[in-house]
């Protein structure tokens, strides 16, 4: 089973709810946590893992021989990214930071002057933290494009047990990152803060999961902070609250220090049970 | 006429609330003149949230065309699932279907297709606003659900938000900026004048300050730090100041932990309300504000 925990607004406890959800369920089960915020990936701050290997992730880029181009413009005609620019006779700019690997300069080129190389954007790292496995993805800082990263991250673990439950650590908002991180997960977690931001992007957050057909339910963090908007919504829309997480200064304090909930705070890891009965009933 | 970007790395940190309230103080600062707003965060958008603005105009965003399939030309030779790198390509009941949420709308299918059966067709994916609001005009968008170029909407927001600061003979455009360091931030952040970064005294807060901060030098943006909510956790405070002070960073304000903000942001407004001239009755979290501000003006005009 595959769970995704999303929220469109960034900073409500995403990354809380994926490390602690993990230690809870490992306790019995496989667990696998998947950091797919590859522009910001802080799993690994909590759950201090070993790292055991790595890969880099990288997207295919044209590189022109100048030679065989016989300057008909083709390449830039074709490329929907302006990422290739044919100047005349024989000379041709490429953009690699534009380029999204789509190969249609190379496939189209009439004269076969146009190859491929590798273009490294990121990387993803694995490793264990105790008995759960662990993966993220990094994106190369200055490269513009996380999906191919994302998906680096979803593939490393395609094929591996049915038997494991993997948890993706989504990024925030709801654009192509996020749409790569949940799509194709059995069940999403919105986790969300009772404030006017929290509601209003928790709404466009619905939105997308919706969009996607996938199951999903919501996790309020920080309750008791802000009001109750956010709670009328969920009942007006029928969506179900998973659990309920109460802001305490000392939940702040042990988060900002990369502790873990779970063992620091009994009353916090009844709740983790019980979220994750509410997301098997509710997953498909 | 200068462009401010408030930014953060980690999204929570209180970008918009700060947004917010320098919309506000700038208008104190600045009685005369109009400050331009620009809402870079298209995938999340949260600052019409607070500042109440009447919509002006309302204009389509077209991303990139997507590919559409003629099913009556198609006879699903295959020639388009083999070439797409997005997977976007399917056949579905015997028929060859292009999935909209992943065509990246790179056209290879459409120039390899042997029956001519797949046309690119424009795609609304968004809308950008001009509105007016009791600080200035603000410029705002909305990208469609699950769609793509966010950076290019963020290009087209921050576009439109110069074109009008230049046409009013403005001083200052201030950015409400998107988190993480990808395509829509790399946006946002080229050609500011400066960066303020928001951070909090988390382990999260500093690891994606440091990755933020990187891409910033990177473009050559000047940078300055602001440390939101510091007193939670005075040990990571004085990490996230170390590094600032070993990478010439100037900490620009430390702004309390104080209840009052939510409070006013529940109420629907800014953390500092218009009118008020009780610094005091403001709470702490909104003096360190006014301070903030000021130093961010100095090192930017």
């Amino acid at each position: 089973m595959i769970i995704s925990i999303a929220s469109g607004k960034g900073g409500t406890g995403k990354t809380t709810i994926a490390v602690n959800l993990a230690l809870t369920l490992a306790e019995t089960e496989s667990v696998c946590v998947m950091d797919c915020d590859v522009e910001e990936p802080n799993v690994h701050l909590f759950l201090k893992p070993r790292f055991e290997g790595s890969s880099k992730v990288t997207i295919p880029i044209p590189i022109v021989d100048e030679e065989k181009c016989n300057g008909c413009g083709k390449c830039g005609e074709v490329c929907a990214f302006n990422a290739i620019l044919p100047l005349g006779s024989h000379h041709v700019l490429t953009f690699p930071e534009l380029c999204h690997g789509c190969g249609g300069c190379t496939l189209l080129c009439p004269t076969g002057a146009i190859q491929e190389e590798p273009l490294e954007i990121g990387m993803i790292e694995w490793g264990h933290a105790g008995s759960i496995s662990h993966i993220h993805g990094k994106l190369n800082i200055g490269s513009p494009l996380a999906p191919p990263v994302v998906n680096a991250v979803k593939n490393h673990t395609k094929g591996s047990s049915p038997n494991v439950i993997s948890i993706i650590d989504a990024p925030p908002g709801t654009s192509c990152p996020v749409v790569a991180s949940v799509s194709g997960t059995d069940f999403c977690v919105l986790v969300t803060e009772p404030t006017p931001f929290g509601l209003h992007d928790l709404s466009l957050a619905v939105d997308m999961v919706g969009e996607l057909g996938i199951e999903f339910g919501v996790v309020i963090n920080r309750a008791g902070l802000g009001n109750g908007g956010l709670f009328d919504y969920c009942k007006a829309e029928n969506i179900p609250i998973l659990a309920e997480i109460p802001f305490d200064r000392k939940y702040a304090k042990c988060y900002a220090r990369g502790g873990r909930f779970i063992e620091e705070f009994p009353e916090i890891k009844k709740i983790f049970q019980d979220l994750w009965h509410a997301i098997c009933v509710r997953a498909k | 006429m200068k462009e401010l970007l408030i930014i953060s790395g980690k999204g929570g940190t209180g970008k918009t609330t700060i947004v917010g309230a320098f919309a506000r103080l700038a208008k104190d600062s600045f009685p005369d003149e109009v400050i331009v707003l620009a809402d870079c965060d298209v995938d999340a958008a949260d600052l019409h949230l607070i500042l109440n603005p009447k919509i002006k105009t309302t204009n389509e965003f077209f991303g990139l065309k997507k590919a559409v399939i003629d099913e009556n030309k198609c006879d699903n030779c295959g020639e388009c699932i083999k070439v797409c790198r997005f997977n976007a390509i399917n056949v579905h009941e015997e028929q060859t279907k292009i999935d909209p949420i992943s065509c990246e709308g790179c056209t290879v299918c459409f120039h390899i297709c042997p029956k001519q059966a797949i046309s690119m067709e424009d795609v609304i994916a968004g809308h950008w606003f001009v509105s007016d609001t009791a600080y200035g005009p603000l410029v705002h968008a909305r990208l469609g659900v699950a769609e793509e170029n966010s950076g290019l909407l963020v290009t087209e927001v921050r576009r439109e938000a110069r074109q009008i600061a230049e046409t009013l003979d403005s001083r200052l455009i201030i950015n409400d900026g998107p988190p993480g360091i990808g395509c829509p931030v790399i946006s946002s952040i080229s050609g500011v004048d400066l960066a303020l970064i928001v951070t909090e005294p988390t382990i999260a807060g500093i690891h994606d300050m440091e990755r933020l901060y990187a891409l910033a030098k990177g473009f050559d943006v000047k940078t300055v730090v602001c440390i939101n909510k510091y007193d939670l956790d005075d040990k990571t405070s004085d990490n996230i100041e170390g590094f600032c002070k070993a990478n010439n960073i100037d900490v620009v304000g430390k702004i309390p932990f104080d209840k009052k903000v939510v409070e006013s942001l529940v109420k629907g407004g800014l953390m500092i309300p218009p009118g008020c001239a009780d610094h005091d009755a403001e709470g702490p979290a909104a003096n360190a504000v006014r301070q903030l501000w000021t130093k961010t003006l100095n090192h930017l005009l």
